[in-house]
C-alpha cells in the first residue's frame, strides 16, 4: 500500500484522512463516553446518512456540484446535532428519547432520499461502511480543517469539557457556561463524524470513537492518559484496517473496527493475567 | 466584618407547590452557618438559588454586594453537593485531575502557568490531608477521602464562602468527626465563610456559629447553644412539629 500510496494521490488522500480521523474520533469519544452519551454518534451517523443520501439525490436530479454529498452530510449532521441538544433539555428527564428519534427520522430520511436517487449504488455503499478509495483533496482539506477546528477548540477547552463531563452542577456555580459548551461540543462530534464517514463508515462510525476509549479505560491510570491511549489504540486500528483492507480488497470500515475490537478484548485479557499473576506471585 | 449574601423575603414555588415562603436572613463574613431542617423544607432549593441554579421568582438575593441576577461567580462561592457521593466512579480521573477542575474559572485569555496550578492543587489536597492519593484514581478512595477530594475541589481557587449540601453522607461515622474538623480549620484558619446543609441538628451544633432552622420559612436563626437550652415542646413550636435532637456523643 505504501508503494501505492506514492503513487496514487486519492490513495494518500485516504490514508492522510484516515491518521487525522483516528486521532480526532478517539480524542472527542474520550469525552463522549464519559458523558455516556456514546449512542449519541449512532443518531448522528444516521442524520449524516440522510444528508449523504439527500446530496447524492440533488447531483442525480439537479446536477448540483458546488455542494457535494459530503458537503450536505455534515450540513445534516450539524442540523441533527442541535436537534439532539435540543430535545435533551426539553425531555430532561428522558434524555436518551433524542437519540431514537432523531436516529430513526435519519434512517427514515435516507431511505426517502437514496430511493429517489435510483436506490442503492456502489456510491452509497462506499458511505455505509467506508472506503479506501474515497477522498478527493477538497474532501481532505475539509477533515483537516475539522481536525484542526476540533483539536483547537478541546485544547482551549479542556478543563471546561473535562468539569462538565465529571460534574455538570459544579462546572455550572464555577461560572462555566454549560449551554453553550454542550452545543459546541455536540456540534464538534458532528463534525467528527461526517469526517469519519469517509473512512469507517455510518454503521461503524461510533465504534471508532467508543472502542478505542472502551479499552484505554481500562488501562489509563488518569483523564490524560485515557485519552493519549485512546488516540493510540484509535491509530492503530485505523493505519492496521485500511492496509489490510486495502490488501484484501474489502471496506476499511469493517477491518478497522474488528482490529479495534481484537485491542481491546487483548487488553482485557492481558490485564486479567496479570492481575492474577500479581496476587498469586 | 461585611456581609456575604443578604436574602429578602424569598419565595419559591414549583409548580404549584410552595416551598420557600418570605424567607429572610443573612450570612456575615468569617460565619459558620448551619442550614438545618427535615427533608422536602426547602434547604436545596435556597442553595440553588444562592448558587444561581435556579431562578429567583419573588423577593431578593445580594451575593457580595450584587444582586444575584447580576452576580457572575468567579470563584467567589464554591459548592460541595450532595451528589458528590453518588458521581460515575469509573470515571477515569486521578484525585489531582478532580482537583484541578476547581480552577476553571481561573482559566482563561491569561492563565496561570501550569506550575502554578499545579502548586495551588497541591495546597488544596495538602489542607484536606489527601496529599499521598494525589495520583490514585478517585473511583479507589473510599466515600470520606472523596469527599475530602470534594472539598479540595472547592476551595482550590480560595473561595470567600463555601456551601456544603449534606456532605457527610456516605461517610462513616468515625470519619464524620474529622470530616467537622476539617470544616472548622477552614473556617478559623482560612477565614473562608461556610453554609453547612444539614437533616441533623444535633450533629452539627457543636460545631457551626449560627443556626438556621429552615423549613418553608425560618423557624430559627441565632446561637446554636441558645437552641440547644431550649426544650423539645419550644422546638417543636419553632418548627411546627414534632422535631426531636438526637444527641451525638463521640
Amino acid at each position: 500500500m505504501l508503494d501505492a500510496m506514492l503513487s496514487f494521490e486519492l490513495l494518500r488522500n485516504t490514508f492522510y484522512t484516515g491518521l487525522l480521523v483516528g486521532l480526532i474520533a478517539p480524542l472527542l469519544g474520550t469525552f463522549i463516553v464519559v458523558r455516556r452519551l456514546s449512542l449519541i454518534a449512532d443518531g448522528l451517523s444516521h442524520v449524516t446518512l440522510a444528508g449523504i443520501a439527500f446530496g447524492l439525490f440533488m447531483q442525480k436530479k439537479y446536477t448540483l456540484l458546488f455542494f457535494t454529498p459530503f458537503h450536505t452530510g455534515i450540513f445534516f449532521a450539524i442540523g441533527g446535532a442541535i436537534v439532539i441538544e435540543n430535545l435533551r433539555s426539553i425531555y430532561k428527564a428522558f434524555q436518551e428519547i433524542a437519540i431514537p428519534i432523531t436516529l430513526s427520522l435519519g434512517v427514515g430520511m435516507s431511505v426517502v432520499f437514496i430511493a429517489l436517487a435510483d436506490g442503492i449504488n456502489t456510491d452509497i455503499f462506499a458511505y455505509l461502511f467506508g472506503s479506501v478509495a474515497a477522498v478527493s483533496r477538497s474532501d481532505l482539506y475539509v477533515i483537516l480543517f475539522t481536525s484542526v477546528f476540533v483539536i483547537f477548540v478541546i485544547i482551549f477547552l479542556y478543563k471546561e469539557l473535562f468539569a462538565l463531563s465529571f460534574d455538570e452542577e459544579f462546572a455550572t456555580v464555577s461560572g462555566i457556561r454549560a449551554k453553550l459548551i454542550h452545543y459546541l461540543f455536540i456540534v464538534m462530534t458532528a463534525l467528527v463524524i461526517a469526517a469519519s464517514i469517509r473512512i469507517v463508515g455510518v454503521l461503524l462510525v461510533s465504534a471508532l470513537m467508543t472502542l478505542p476509549v472502551a479499552t484505554a479505560i481500562r488501562v489509563a491510570k488518569s483523564f490524560k492518559q485515557t485519552i493519549l491511549y485512546s488516540i493510540i489504540y484509535g491509530e492503530v486500528a485505523v493505519i492496521t484496517g485500511l492496509i489490510s483492507g486495502y490488501y484484501l480488497e474489502i471496506p476499511p470500515g469493517g477491518t478497522i473496527v474488528i482490529i479495534a475490537a481484537f485491542l481491546l478484548g487483548a487488553t482485557l485479557l492481558a490485564k486479567k493475567f496479570y492481575f492474577s499473576y500479581k496476587y498469586k506471585g | 466584618m461585611g456581609q456575604l449574601i443578604e436574602v429578602s423575603n424569598v419565595s419559591h414555588r414549583y409548580d404549584r407547590h410552595l416551598v420557600l415562603e418570605d424567607v429572610s436572613f443573612s450570612i456575615d463574613e468569617g460565619a459558620f452557618v448551619g442550614l438545618v431542617g427535615p427533608n422536602g423544607s426547602g434547604k436545596t432549593t435556597i442553595i440553588k438559588l444562592l448558587l444561581g441554579l435556579e431562578k429567583l421568582q419573588k423577593g431578593s438575593i445580594e451575593a457580595f454586594d450584587k444582586p444575584i441576577q447580576k452576580f457572575a461567580n468567579k470563584g467567589h462561592i464554591s459548592f460541595v453537593s450532595q451528589k458528590a457521593n453518588s458521581f460515575n466512579r469509573g470515571f477515569p480521573a486521578t484525585a489531582k485531575e478532580v482537583v484541578g477542575m476547581g480552577l476553571t474559572s481561573k482559566i482563561g485569555y491569561f492563565k496561570p502557568s501550569q506550575k502554578k496550578l499545579e502548586y495551588l492543587i497541591f495546597e488544596a489536597l495538602d489542607l484536606v490531608n489527601m496529599m499521598e492519593y494525589a495520583n490514585t484514581n478517585i473511583g479507589d478512595l473510599s466515600g470520606g477521602q472523596q469527599q475530602r477530594v470534594f472539598i479540595a475541589r472547592a476551595i482550590v481557587n480560595k473561595p470567600s464562602l463555601l456551601i456544603l449540601d449534606e456532605p457527610t453522607v456516605g461517610v462513616d461515622t468515625e470519619n464524620v468527626e474529622n470530616f467537622y474538623k476539617l470544616l472548622s480549620d477552614l473556617n478559623k484558619q482560612l477565614g473562608i465563610s461556610l453554609i453547612l446543609v444539614s437533616h441533623d441538628i444535633g450533629s452539627i451544633t457543636t460545631h457551626v456559629t449560627d443556626l438556621l432552622c429552615l423549613n418553608k420559612t425560618i423557624h430559627y436563626h441565632g446561637n446554636p447553644s441558645d437552641f440547644e437550652s431550649m426544650t423539645d415542646e419550644q422546638r417543636s413550636q419553632l418548627y411546627g412539629h414534632d422535631m426531636h435532637t438526637i444527641t451525638h456523643d463521640h
